[in-house]
């Protein structure tokens, strides 16, 4: 190759071979949509002109803390994540490292570590999600909000005297209702009328009474998230860019699972042996390190801040 | 498959590393492990320690970073390629910079905050 003039071929400026420079271009690409996503984020939570919702408040489910204690735990749950998909980075670099050495055993050992973190790390996000879906309400913190159709939101709190909602922004500021035995009590000018125990309440309750510069003739509570409505933030934004995100990276971490899951394979039936090199796993790791990469920033950006 | 020519591959794929290099590589791994977990342990301290505020986010942002390039650089291995692939690697995402600050700076015109009028 030495001697050969730039534009006949057979140079290799990168010292990589095709198919690691390739998923490098393709890692890069991902950086950018990542990137534009997170810089979206950003900006339309800056911009937002009604509170956005408060990290702590919001992910305080933890397994079996939460189901049998009634422990609330901040951020923990996803601290563990965390460290889950950062083990899970370790295993597969030191399955890369085993290639290196040709040690079948090492390398199909470690990407099965990958593989088990990889699983946890998504049986993790189904357990928030459905936290996050179903949210809250009977504990500490925000334990659910009234949305009314001049687009308040009151909000519940848990008092000394039990459940209480309080509207805290618009023309109105105080206590409207209270929640005794499962009842909601509206208080104040809105005495005597109960609605029914709130898990049951359709979305939209009809309320008679109409003072203080909204019209609450049309009362819903809203437990949890969906696309239109979150109990954590007025702005539906929250919700949606938790879905669009997380989910866009768990699709992620799904189908590098699948990869490595097919690289292992590959490796225990010694297919990568015969081949005379483990590059395949480099290639797979890349990525995977790539999808802990993003998950850094994702933690960052969504549960720091 | 091993001795056929593949122009696809690069020959130094076949030159194997030996026991004492994986060692010292081992070694490696576990000591960013420990960084990235404390860095993660500090961002935990720092969010239940600190308040709220540009301090505390530009912090996070830091430790981010730090942990950021310790995965890009160590367990990507892009520290062992050759500069032309680095810079290749690196330099697009300049533009994710820039698209930061463009919204940052144009983006204070919705409320007026940081370099908003």
């Amino acid at each position: 190759m030495e001697g050969r003039p730039s534009w006949s071929g057979g140079r290799k400026p990168f010292k990589a071979t095709y198919g690691k420079l390739m998923m490098w271009f393709f890692l890069m690409s991902d950086a950018f949509t990542f990137g534009t996503f997170l810089v979206a984020y950003g900006l339309v939570r800056f911009k937002s002109d009604v509170a956005w919702a408060d990290p702590e408040a919001v992910y305080t489910h933890f397994p079996l803390l939460h189901e049998w204690f009634h422990v609330e735990a901040p951020l923990a749950f996803v601290g563990l994540m965390t460290f889950i998909l950062i083990a899970s980075s370790v295993t597969m670099v030191l399955a890369v490292e085993a290639g290196h050495r040709m040690d079948r055993d090492g390398v199909v050992k470690y990407l099965g570590w990958t593989l088990v973190g990889g699983i946890a790390f998504l049986a993790c996000q189904g357990y928030e999600w459905y936290h996050f879906i179903i949210g809250t309400h009977g504990g500490g913190g925000l334990d659910g909000s009234i949305h009314l159709l001049d687009g308040t939101v009151a909000q519940f709190f848990a008092g000394a005297e039990g459940m209480f909602a309080q509207i805290m922004n618009g023309d109105f500021a105080g206590t409207i209702m209270t929640i005794d035995e499962g009842q909601v009590v509206l208080s104040a000018a809105y005495e005597g009328v109960t609605l029914p125990e709130m898990s049951q309440l359709p979305e939209l309750m009809p309320v008679q009474g109409y003072e203080n510069g909204w019209d609450p003739r049309y009362l819903s509570v809203v437990e949890g998230a969906n696309l239109t409505v979150n109990q954590y933030s007025q702005n539906p934004s929250f919700a949606n860019f938790f879905f669009f995100i997380t989910g866009f990276h768990g699709s992620h971490v799904a189908s590098g699972v699948l990869l490595n899951y097919i690289v292992y394979r590959q490796s225990q039936n010694g297919t990568l042996e015969k081949r005379g090199h483990y590059e395949m796993v480099e290639k797979v790791g890349l990525y995977w390190h790539f999808v802990d990469l993003v998950w850094v920033f994702v933690f960052t950006f969504f549960y720091l801040i | 498959m091993a001795d056929m020519e593949n122009p696809y591959e690069h020959p130094d794929i076949h030159n194997h590393h030996d026991e004492e290099y994986g060692k010292k590589a081992r070694k490696k791994i576990w000591r960013v492990f420990w960084i990235l977990a404390a860095i993660t342990a500090a961002e935990f301290a720092v969010a239940f320690i600190v308040g709220r505020g540009t301090f505390r986010n530009v912090t996070f942002i830091l430790m981010t970073l730090v942990k950021a390039f310790y995965i890009v650089a160590e367990f990507m291995h892009l520290r062992q390629e050759v500069k032309s692939l680095i810079t290749t690697i690196l330099v697009p995402l300049l533009f994710v910079v820039w698209l930061v600050l463009a919204l940052l700076l144009e983006g204070g015109w919705y409320n007026g905050g940081w370099f908003g009028a």
